[in-house]
């Protein structure tokens, strides 16, 4: 169990992290279109959100690392979608007035509803290395295998929400969902992972 | 033997590939950030094509010999949109396509502004190059996603007599235009007496759902059905069928130079809902329009 873990949340976040990029597409296309400079915009914040969350997970592993804190980041990850799911076109809507540009408006957009839940998942993955990899020798093949569930987690993601769950759900109700899910996974490595 | 076989079969399918590869003639291709632009010459008749031998649909033709003159049926349909309110001076047009519309429009209509949203760049190029499409001072284009345009209209208070919905194609429907939030917005541009005239193709499950929406916000609309479908909804109600006939034979001498007989498309209008009225309605929440386009 405890060395399952690392990789169901890492599955997870993948799944997580290119749903959620798929409906930040439609939240922002009502007010700034669709047109390919949006879908670049969000593509955008998100590589860079995650190339962040890379260096920092790693950072942070460094510092006393546990299972428990992985779900910790988890769960921040998934809280931090609910300014979007409340306050989305509100918040979407003032910034098309500050910045009428449909380019630098969805810029600023989705760095606005996307940036934070993007960078906590992007801890992730080198946080998980850290708790998995006993030593040096086996450590590529741990390192191989995380990047297979994570970016298997994100196919699984891209494919479900765009085929599938769109066609059934509401884009809050999905995010809804996503977020219980993290949120039950965080919880369940907080008490599962607590003896380290 | 089997060798002959095989040489006859690539004969044959020669044969049947050789004609279609001759009449359409390729004359031109505009790369965009969207897609090719490709324009094709097919005896006198020119078409724009987003997609190779034009395989998923014309965009929009011309007859070269006869320029006027419509060569697809749905823009006649769409121009049907004046039987509801012959006089408008204020129209805006969401997808210039070869700019056929905007042309026949500002014939018919001199003293109307009319203000083009177009979201590829290539495609002004294309129209103003290959299918005659001139602005003015009265015909306006501007390069933007058509929701977009619409929000900031709307911020501007402008108002529009019609407004027409031409952004959709055979292969995809941008949904964000087809939401009930979209149709409130445009319905706010609309003058007291204004019309929305929507171009769609969807003849799958799609219709239901998009027939439901426009109810959601218009009420009655009517309903024109060929190979296409064109919905004509009124802000302040809809004119009756004799109040459209009644307008339609006025603009018969009008009409007659695009090749339109009027009397065949006041026939088609209708306000029989043939739809599922418990489909769900589309909105920016849910708006699958896509997906369910794909769907018997």
């Amino acid at each position: 169990m405890p060395i399952l873990l690392p990789y169901l949340i890492a599955g997870w976040s993948g799944f997580f992290v290119m749903s959620v990029e798929l409906l930040g597409g439609r939240l922002l296309a009502p007010t700034f279109g669709s047109s390919i400079y949006v879908w670049g915009a969000i593509i955008t914040i998100f590589m860079l959100a995650l190339s962040l969350g890379y260096l920092a997970g790693g950072r942070w592993s460094t510092r006393a690392p546990s299972v428990r804190k992985l779900g910790a980041i988890l769960a921040v990850a998934a809280v931090s979608v609910i300014p979007t799911l409340l306050f989305g076109v509100v918040l979407l809507d003032a910034v098309a007035a500050q910045v009428p540009d449909p380019r630098f408006g969805s810029l600023l957009g989705s760095t606005i509803l996307f940036f934070v839940p993007t960078f906590f998942s992007g801890m992730i993955s080198p946080y998980a290395v850290r708790l998995l990899v006993e030593e040096r020798a086996t450590s590529g093949r741990h390192a191989g295998q995380l990047y297979f569930v994570s970016t298997f987690g994100s196919a699984a993601g891209t494919l479900l929400t765009s085929f599938y769950l769109v066609l059934y759900f509401e884009v809050n109700q999905i995010l809804g969902g996503l977020l219980a899910i993290s949120i039950a996974l965080g919880l369940v490595a907080w008490l599962g992972g607590g003896k380290r | 033997m089997k060798q002959l076989q095989r040489w006859l079969l690539c004969l044959a399918i020669a044969c049947a590939l050789a004609p279609a590869a001759n009449a359409q003639k390729l004359i031109h291709s505009e790369r965009s950030l969207y897609r090719e632009v490709l324009v094709y010459e097919d005896g006198p008749v020119r078409c724009m094509c987003f997609t190779r031998n034009c395989r998923i649909g014309r965009q929009t033709c011309m007859n070269m010999q006869a320029p006027n003159r419509f060569v697809m049926n749905y823009t006649k349909m769409m121009m049907a949109s004046l039987f509801m309110n012959p006089r408008p001076r204020s129209i805006l047009i969401i997808g210039l396509g070869g700019g056929t519309l905007p042309r026949a429009l500002s014939q018919v209509l001199p003293g109307a502004t009319i203000d083009v949203v177009e979201i590829d760049p290539a495609v002004v190029k294309v129209a103003e190059r290959f299918f005659a499409f001139h602005t003015s001072d009265k015909v306006r284009v501007e390069t933007a996603d058509g929701r977009v345009f619409v929000k900031r209209a709307q911020r501007e208070q402008r108002q529009y007599d019609l407004v027409m919905l031409d952004a959709f194609d055979h292969e995809y429907i941008p949904e964000h235009l087809l939401t009930r939030e979209f149709l409130e917005e445009v319905s706010s541009l609309l003058s007291p007496q204004g019309v929305l005239a929507a171009n769609t193709f969807s003849s799958s499950r799609l219709y239901d759902h998009e027939s439901t929406t426009y109810a959601a916000v218009f009420g009655t609309f009517y309903n024109l059905k060929r190979d296409n479908r064109v919905i004509l909804a009124g802000k302040g109600g809809l004119p009756s069928k004799q109040q459209i006939a009644a307008n339609a034979a006025g603009l018969e001498r009008a009409f007659a130079p695009f090749d339109i007989d009027v009397s065949n498309y006041v026939a088609m209008f209708s306000t029989r809902p043939d739809w599922d009225p418990q489909a769900r309605i589309l909105t920016d929440q849910y708006s699958p329009a896509n997906l369910l386009n794909l769907r018997e």
